[in-house]
């Protein structure tokens, strides 16, 4: 039974992960992902870690490919890249050759170890003793790793307020570039300025208002 | 069926997803292409150590996929930020076009 599963799953890991690198689409290339990630869970329930099966699921198929497709919807870089193109000669030749190397090393060291596990059995807590599973995961974490545990929530707030920083838009900024430092690359000009001096009043009372804005306006000062 | 499945099968497996993401990070030019490309490392990564926590007998290997997948889900978040700030600026952008990090 376990080899059928593995097979089914391993299958369908492997068609995912491909799909990924040769989808023409970045949308196909996620959901692609979508399969790997499924397979990878299944093979976790049969190797009895149930908790971070669900965990696999929730957190990587329901949060950060959502995540994914939302940039890719946002930014609307949706379309197909070209893929007959090889921008470097001889690259992909030799990224195949990085890509065996990387797959026989870990192999042959597992061949060298005789397909066997070198180490401490049971060091932290036997996987099979009393309280099977979720208990005896929860009571590591929460004993044994209960400073990384908490050091990882400061990880994530650390993460939000990065990403709302580097999501957000800088107005000011954006106007200077059209104005002075001209991005108008092969792009053409993206923002249709739109009239940058009646947003005076605006940025006047920003400037008056936070210390934010003002660290802004002095850095953009800095870059002209 | 013929035989039972080894533990090492995993492992090999793992090894086949790691070595397919590394190609492609290698391959592709979209930056949300090598993302994903990086998302499937470490999948192979956390796949391979629950496979040793089974062999080993030891729940140390699940904890460790624990924080592996928080850190994964921090970093997701930080990286599609910059790749946000990055394809505003210029939709078409390619990872050659990352010197504009600079500044």
């Amino acid at each position: 039974m376990e080899t059928f599963v593995f097979l089914v799953a391993g299958a369908a890991c492997l068609v995912g992960a491909l799909g990924v690198v040769l989808a023409r689409h970045p949308v196909h290339s996620a959901l692609s992902l979508v399969g790997t990630l499924f397979g990878v869970a299944v093979l976790f329930v049969a190797q009895n870690a149930n908790f971070l099966a669900a965990v696999q699921v929730i957190v990587y198929a329901g949060a950060i490919v959502v995540l994914f497709l939302f940039v890719i919807m946002l930014l609307g870089v949706d379309q197909s890249e070209n893929l007959s193109i090889e921008p470097i000669v001889g690259q992909r030749a030799a990224a195949v050759v990085v890509g065996v190397a990387v797959f026989a090393l870990p192999v042959l060291a597992l061949a060298s170890a005789g397909w066997e596990a070198t180490g401490q059995v049971a060091n932290l807590g036997p996987l099979s003793g009393d309280g099977y599973g979720v208990e005896l995961l929860g009571e590591v974490i929460f004993t044994r790793y209960l400073l990384a545990f908490e050091v990882t929530s400061v990880l994530l707030v650390i993460a939000v307020v990065g990403a709302v920083m580097l999501a957000r838009k800088n107005r000011k900024a954006d106007e200077l570039e059209i104005e002075g430092l001209g991005s108008v690359g092969p792009d053409g000009p993206r923002r249709s300025t739109n009239a940058p001096r009646s947003s005076d009043s605006t940025d006047d009372e920003a400037d008056a208002g936070g210390g934010d804005q003002t660290a802004d306006t002095a850095d953009e000062e800095a870059t002209t | 069926m013929v035989a039972a499945v080894e533990p090492a099968w995993y492992l090999i497996l793992a090894a086949m997803i790691f070595a397919i993401g590394a190609v492609g990070l290698l391959v592709r030019r979209n930056p949300l292409v090598m993302f994903m490309c990086v998302e499937l490392m470490l999948n192979a990564v956390t796949l391979t150590f629950v496979t040793f926590s089974r062999m080993l007998d030891d729940i140390g290997g699940q904890a460790v996929v624990v924080f592996v997948l928080v850190v994964a889900a921090a970093e997701v978040v930080v990286g599609l930020g910059i790749i946000v700030a990055i394809l505003r600026k210029r939709p078409s952008a390619t990872a050659d076009d990352l010197a504009l990090l600079k500044g």
